[in-house]
């Protein structure tokens, strides 16, 4: 309990570091902001687009695509607050070696390199693709009680769990090689596969990918089904749970392998 | 001209350095393409058999995608604008304003020499994803409209890199310009036919968006390979992108000669 406390007041004073310094770019703050309103305006609008030519996308209405877009879009958000700028510079410190001052500080290593800094804007992005999941919801009607918002919480969880394990993995890389930075780049196409319903996709060697080894296609397709009430059977919510874990686990093994054959850059 | 053929040599030089990166790109970028694809397969299979969206058949739509990609990886703008408006903000470009070299000049060799490397290395898995799809990649009808393709692909990379040449040198005046390039991608993104093919958009919106300059950068060339403009409509098309090559390289000229006067050299 103690230990939790301590991380809780360390993580509080990340944050108090991080509004002092984004709030000495305010213009920039907001275009960002204005940015990535933008790119999601686009996503939605590429729905659109699609369903002004069908009904459905393989069993999907579109205001079912719309939250889904909003919720892939609200987990992408989050992550992005909490993660995406830590784990973009990992590659950066190794190289550097700013890593060994932090492997010497009193603290996780994997926690200060994860939680360094807050991406404010995000949150505030975040908000705006809660608004669109409400106006989806609304439009089908559905009315979530606490067991769905219960449920999609959880799920939400798990599927935050599984872009920050994966980017975490790839952003390991770099302690083998400098060339890691191209990789976590990459990540971002998989966001891509995260926002599409998983209907659209035949049984095959995609779909399997996308779900046993990258799970893009659980990560904000099975949170929106719970809430939106949509049919979707048990295993489902089983395996997401699973694969996060999973996910988790090998990402700390492989953290752990590097750390022991890293060399530190300097001297 | 020997000089600015002696730049190419040194960006294609330079630029070898990331050819593992440009092939994690090339690859990766293929995943949002399949995503994209599959939704369109689903989307046809679940209509009547034969049926369209707008003029599109499923096969027409995978190769108007596949051609999407090939056309971006012969133009898009690596990395060209951020080490632009690096060059300004660090106060590198001072010593091009010394040497007789011209900055923009020297900028579209660097681009040349980025693009023919990046396409090099991107044949590679985009081939392999084209053969895997063949049955639904169409070639061009006649081979006039595989000519006209790829002059219009000539032209589309020259304005494409006047826009992002543009944007960039709008780092005279502001600090950071990377918000100012991600907001112009993303109308660029949509306006130029890298979604969807402009012709599905209800008529009155894609009538706007062919006043603007976009969809010469994609969705033009993409129709010229297909034979979806052809005859008149062909050259009036070539015309305007011309036309807008034109005003690009004179807009980027002006821009040029209005920041260089606030330039104050900082650092350099």
């Amino acid at each position: 309990m103690k230990i939790l406390r301590r991380y809780f007041e360390l993580y509080a004073s990340l944050w108090r570091n991080s509004v002092t310094r984004e709030m000495q770019f305010k213009t920039n703050f907001i275009l960002w902001i204005v940015v990535e309103l933008l790119w999601f305006g686009l996503q939605i609008a590429f729905m659109t687009v699609l369903f002004s030519h069908t009904e459905s996308i393989g069993g999907w209405s579109r205001w079912q695509v719309i939250l889904l877009v909003g919720t892939s879009n609200f987990i992408q958000q989050i992550f992005t607050a909490l993660f995406l700028t830590n784990l973009s510079e990992i590659s950066e410190l190794i190289r550097t070696g700013k890593l060994d001052f932090m492997l010497l500080l009193p603290v996780n290593t994997r926690f200060l390199v994860s939680f360094r800094k807050v991406d404010l804007s995000s949150y505030i992005n975040a908000s705006f693709a809660v608004a669109v999941m409400v106006y989806a919801g609304s439009r089908l009607g559905i009315h979530p009680g606490w067991r769905e918002i219960l449920g999609f919480s959880v799920m939400a969880l798990a599927g935050l769990t599984i872009h920050y394990s994966l980017m975490f993995l790839l952003s390991s890389i770099a302690f083998w090689t400098v060339r890691a930075q191209g990789v976590v780049y990459g990540y971002y196409n998989l966001f891509n596969i995260a926002r599409l319903p998983e209907g659209a996709f035949p049984q095959g060697a995609f779909r399997r990918v996308f779900t046993f080894i990258l799970p893009m296609l659980l990560v904000s397709n099975v949170p929106t089904k719970v809430l939106a009430g949509m049919a979707q059977s048990p295993w489902d919510l089983a395996l997401m749970l699973g694969m996060s874990l999973g996910c988790f686990l090998v990402s700390e093994l492989f953290w752990r392998l590097s750390l022991r054959q890293y060399t530190s850059a300097s001297s | 001209m020997r000089k600015y053929l002696h730049v190419i040599g040194i960006g294609i030089q330079n630029t070898l350095v990331y050819r593992v990166n440009f092939l994690f790109r090339a690859a990766f970028g293929l995943i949002p393409l399949a995503g994209t694809l599959y939704v369109w397969r689903t989307i046809y299979a679940s209509k009547s058999n034969g049926s369209q969206v707008g003029q599109y058949s499923l096969a027409g739509m995978i190769s108007y995608y596949l051609m999407v990609n090939v056309v971006d990886s012969l133009t898009a703008v690596a990395e060209d604008d951020w080490q632009i408006a690096a060059d300004i903000k660090d106060g590198n470009i001072s010593q091009f304003l010394l040497k007789p070299l011209d900055y923009l000049s020297y900028r579209f060799c660097l681009y040349l020499a980025g693009r023919a490397i990046y396409t090099t290395v991107a044949i590679l898995p985009v081939a392999v994803f084209t053969v895997y799809l063949r049955e639904y990649f169409v070639l061009p009808d006649h081979f006039e409209a595989l000519v006209m393709f790829i002059v219009s692909v000539g032209l589309a990379a020259m304005l494409q890199f006047f826009i992002a040449y543009s944007v960039a040198l709008l780092a005279f005046w502001i600090l950071d310009v990377s918000t100012l390039i991600f907001i112009q991608f993303a109308f660029e993104y949509l306006a130029s036919g890298h979604l969807f093919p402009l012709d599905i958009l209800p008529p009155t919106l894609a009538g706007v968006l062919r006043l603007t300059p976009y969809p010469y950068l994609t969705y033009f060339p993409v129709a010229v390979y297909l034979g979806r403009v052809t005859g008149h409509e062909l050259w009036t098309g070539l015309a305007i992108q011309t036309f807008w090559v034109l005003v690009g390289y004179a807009g980027a000229r002006w821009i040029w000669s209005r920041g260089i006067r606030r330039y104050s050299a900082a650092g350099g």
